[in-house]
């Protein structure tokens, strides 16, 4: 996701001198290229985030179409205030790019774990949340926000995501794109976690289960009527997220069903708990460790779909 | 370190309408704070004869199109001292004076720290310390890069040198050679709970911005021909973003409001009132 999140960036800034990339010191071997050939349009504002979120809104204030750019919670948290004040409240056109959502630095520990970014982010005014499910959603993503005036929150995995998609899908701000339809329940999936929802849906299958999968590469704002038609008449529904399930999509959706006037299904937030994960691993291992690997996935739903109420 | 020389100086007829200009400004303040209930008259108080300078001989801008590209900026980011930026916006055209009955009202305009919604001339919003200096950094950068002749200004307190962000900023400018760009600081020496030299330090403060690569000018804060002579002449050093430190007294010009903390939070009401505005009037 990363790489067609430059690509794509790199693609459009040649076209449009008013977009600008600023890394908080971050990037190797990533915008190298960016920067070399568009100078103008690229900042180091070195290890100072908060600084760089300001900055970015005073560009954007004066034209600038501002991406700012590091890893996981650093972009987000570190400058929530300039976030919030400098960029939402001005309306401003900062884009924040935060790589490395969810569990993707591991190993790394608590500190690099992005696990309630999407629920932050959610909660500012003005601010759009788009967390893309492969390289297609994440570049269809950062074209769709280059386009759209005001503040957005872009929330990419590392490289070397599988693409799910078979061919680039529809793009619409706020809509789910579906992959695969399935009468029995519908796993509905942001981010990274896309491609596992494929897989238990898959294991499922061979469990006499048909679960659909939706992807949601927004969280916010939500169309709810085309959520809501694509979730018509499931009997149950699963939220997929490599997030706390405080305050992510589970929260989100479940907002839109409680509000709903229709009958509700079976609805569960799978995701991961409102904790620091405390063993060591890679992303796969935390991953499986969390049950959000395809068994897992799986699991969690055969016995939610096994134990609900008669 | 740059020295005030007198060079540049204004006519004393210039100088004459500032210092008028500078004394509407606390009026506005010292009423709008009385009707509105309000806090920060000191802080207000301290910066009437650096907004007097700035908008009335400094900016280029036009009230008429407050939003024209090649307008020189400015940024009050202490903005809990607004009383005195909306009474300077309105007394130079931004927007009828009348609007200053506003002030902290239900349902109206003016809220109690630097709002752009619905408000000519205010380029951002602050009130909470410490952000004013990176968005005009980022408004001095862009117009560096565009290639544009405008300056920006930024209007700083004291205690919000004690952010770390402001001083992000402070090396990100001097780095970026951002000689469109001056900080303003009004040093009046107290804080929210105190004088700096007591609750953080801030000595050597000239020292600290011309280690952080700006070229720092002190001028009296009150003296509206060093004020003036300062900012004709930026930058101060090419290359160099400037610094301008403003010695001022917090509370500046009412007798019993000068160097008192406790109007930081006081609003004048009754007598006080009636004895402040009697002393404004009372001025030549």
């Amino acid at each position: 996701m990363r790489t067609a999140f430059i690509a794509t960036l790199f693609e459009l800034a040649k076209a449009d001198a008013r977009i600008v990339l600023i890394v908080g010191d971050l990037g190797f071997g990533v915008v190298t290229e960016f920067a070399d050939t568009l100078p103008n349009q690229f900042v180091n504002a070195g290890v100072a985030e908060q600084n760089m979120t300001g900055l970015a809104a005073g560009m954007a204030l004066s034209g600038k179409i501002v991406f700012t750019y590091s890893i996981a919670n650093f972009p987000v948290m570190r400058c929530l205030e300039q976030i919030r004040n400098d960029v939402c409240y001005h309306n401003a056109s900062v884009k924040i790019v935060a790589v490395g959502g969810g569990l993707a630095y591991g190993a790394l520990g608590a500190s690099h774990h992005a696990t309630e970014d999407i629920a932050v982010m959610r909660a500012m005014p003005n601010m759009h949340v788009l967390a893309p499910g492969d390289p297609l959603e994440a570049e269809l993503a950062v074209r769709s926000i280059v386009k759209q005036p005001g503040p957005a929150y872009l929330r990419l995995g590392r490289a070397g995501e599988p693409i799910v998609h078979s061919q680039s899908p529809e793009f619409v701000v706020g809509q789910p794109i579906r992959v695969r339809r399935g009468a029995d329940a519908v796993l509905v999936s942001t981010g990274g976690l896309l491609a596992n929802s494929v897989s238990a849906s898959e294991l499922l299958r061979d469990s006499g289960i048909e679960a659909g999968v939706l992807s949601m590469p927004t969280v916010k704002p939500i169309d709810v009527e085309a959520l809501m038609s694509e979730l018509s008449g499931t009997p149950a529904i699963f939220t997929v997220e490599e997030h706390s399930v405080v305050g992510g999509l589970g929260s989100a959706i479940a907002e839109v069903l409680m509000e709903s006037p229709r009958p509700h299904p079976l609805y569960k937030r799978i995701g991961l708990a409102s904790a620091f994960t405390s063993v060591v691993g890679n992303q796969e291992y935390l991953r499986q460790h969390h049950g959000l690997d395809p068994t897992g996935i799986a699991r969690t739903v055969l016995h939610t779909l096994r134990h609900r109420p008669a | 370190m740059r020295e005030y020389t007198g060079e540049g100086a204004m006519s004393g007829e210039s100088l004459a309408e500032l210092y008028l200009l500078a004394q509407r400004i606390r009026h506005h303040s010292v009423t709008m704070t009385n009707t509105g209930k309000a806090s920060h008259i000191g802080s207000s108080l301290s910066i009437a004869e650096l907004l007097a300078v700035i908008y009335g001989g400094v900016l280029r801008t036009d009230p008429s199109h407050p939003a024209s590209p090649d307008r020189d900026r400015f940024v009050l980011s202490k903005g809990h001292a607004c009383a005195a930026y909306y009474a300077v916006l309105a007394e130079t055209g931004f927007f009828p004076v009348e609007w200053l009955t506003d002030f902290y009202q239900d349902g109206a305009r003016l809220a109690g720290h630097s709002t752009h919604a619905h408000v000519p001339g205010i380029e951002v919003s602050t009130g909470s310390l410490g952000h004013g200096l990176s968005l005009a950094t980022g408004m001095a950068l862009a117009g560096k890069r565009d290639g544009s002749a405008y300056r920006v200004f930024c209007l700083l307190s004291d205690g919000e040198c004690d952010e770390g962000s402001t001083w992000e900023a402070a090396l990100f400018a001097s780095h970026h050679r951002l000689s469109n760009l001056c900080a303003i600081v009004d040093y009046n020496k107290i804080q929210a709970l105190g004088n700096t030299s007591e609750v953080l330090d801030l000595e050597p403060l000239a020292a600290k911005w011309t280690a952080f690569g700006w070229r720092v000018l002190e001028v009296d804060g009150h003296s509206i021909p060093e004020i003036a002579e300062g900012l004709a002449h930026i930058p101060y050093d090419t290359g160099k973003p400037s610094c301008m430190i403003a010695h001022t007294v917090k509370g500046k010009g009412i007798s019993f409001m000068e160097n008192d903390l406790l109007w930081h939070y006081r609003s004048p009401q009754g007598q006080e009132y009636d004895d402040a505005m009697a002393e404004l009037e009372g001025l030549p």
